[in-house]
């Protein structure tokens, strides 16, 4: 990097954001690969569901069919929003009304 | 025993054709009899880059619908006897590839001695694509270091062992490369572009090769000279290597540090 840039501000490191992006992604999309159809379905209908109840965001809701010996299992990993959050949320419902 | 080798990516522009030609004249360069096929039907390009554009007559489409001999169709490099381009057909659309067909050309050319079939996959996951694959002995999956290449890739790499012959018929799996192209070791080293390790990390294969971005592959296919036959291109040797790993000899990657700058280019950047 130049002086030019260094003055400028040095640009963020995106390499390694999009590396940690794809790590993800990739592994989500491994898994999905192979499993029943209905999976994407039934992640929207639980995410309503849990919705109902939690102010959950779109990515909260995971679901993985994983073999343990010689039976699947669903894997379902439900990710709650902080206190804060939720309370501000909460808030926020109860103005509404 | 003659072997197919798919050249595929899932992302367009990424350097499929660039990478078949080039692996196709190394090969036949180490005495190997070579056929490459344009699977880009209705994309017509492998031509061009090969350097025979002008020489083509008869299409892979026009083999298959036995409108002509594979042998009328094949056209044979003028460097190399060894070394037979079939082209894509301009006219037709893509549904004119059909399995049955493409499996009679492809034992043709096992009956003729060939020893390799590089078979360059266009984009996407349709049709071509999934005809250019199917057949495979091996794969090449071309890739760039980006985040959407990348995705594609490992895309492709599920294709390949679940929708293609191989795996049908539960035979051995289709052995499988990747060859990252267009590698910048500047922006790599600046932390702006994923390096050869997050690649291979992020996909778990092996790593064929690494082909930097280099402008010796624009002047290689403004003239029809495949980029491997340039010696003073990075992206030359970097093929050439590439060709004799996949020929099992054991070469170390080269052109992955960013070249050194003199004291004023390091003081006022690039
Ligand atoms: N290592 C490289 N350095 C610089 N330019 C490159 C490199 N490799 C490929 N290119 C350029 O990238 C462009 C796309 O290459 P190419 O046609 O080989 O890709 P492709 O994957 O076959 O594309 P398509 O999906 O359209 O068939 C071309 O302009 C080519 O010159
Ligand atoms: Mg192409």
């Amino acid at each position: 990097m130049g002086l030019f840039d260094f003055l400028r501000g040095s640009p963020k490191q995106t390499a390694s954001i999009a590396k940690e992006r794809l790590r993800i992604i990739v592994a989500q999309e491994r898994s999905a690969r192979g499993s029943p159809d209905y999976l994407p379905l039934l992640r929207r209908e639980l995410l309503e569901v849990i919705r109902k109840y939690v102010n959950v965001d779109q990515e909260a809701v995971d679901i993985q069919v994983k073999r343990d010996g010689d039976h699947e299992v669903l894997d379902l990993t439900v990710t709650l929003p902080d206190k804060s959050s939720a309370a501000a949320a909460a808030a926020a419902a109860a103005r509404e009304g | 025993m003659t072997e197919f080798i798919v050249v595929t990516s899932g992302k367009g522009g990424v350097g499929k054709t660039t990478s078949s030609a080039s692996v196709a004249v190394g090969l036949a360069k180490r005495g190997k009899k070579v056929a490459v096929i344009d699977f880009d039907v209705g994309l017509r390009n492998l031509d061009l880059i090969m350097g025979c554009e002008r020489r083509v007559v008869y299409d892979f489409v026009n083999v298959i619908h036995q409108e002509c001999t594979l042998k009328q169709a094949l056209i044979k490099d003028k460097r190399y006897d060894n070394l037979h381009v079939l082209a894509a057909s301009q006219t037709r659309d893509k549904e004119a590839l059909t399995k049955d067909g493409v499996e009679r050309v492809l034992n043709e050319l096992k009956d003729e001695g060939f020893d390799y079939v590089v078979c360059d996959s266009p984009a996407g996951i349709e049709k071509g694509a999934f005809l250019a694959m199917y057949f495979a002995d091996r794969a090449i999956v071309v890739v760039n270091p980006e985040v959407s290449s990348v995705r594609d890739s490992d895309r492709i790499l599920g294709l390949l062992s679940s929708k293609t012959r191989r795996a049908e018929t539960g035979a051995e799996p289709i052995v499988q490369h990747l060859l990252l192209t267009r590698y910048n070791p500047t922006r790599v080293a600046a932390g702006d572009m994923m390096s050869i390790d997050d690649v291979k990390e992020i996909l778990g294969i092996e790593v064929l090769g690494v082909i930097p971005e280099s402008e010796g592959v624009l002047a290689a296919s403004n003239a029809g000279v495949p980029v491997i036959l340039d010696e003073t291109s990075n992206a030359g040797h970097a093929y050439d290597d590439a060709v004799a790993r996949l020929l099992g000899d054991v070469r170390p990657m080269r052109f992955l540090e960013a070249p050194k700058k003199g004291i004023l280019s390091r003081l006022f950047g690039s």
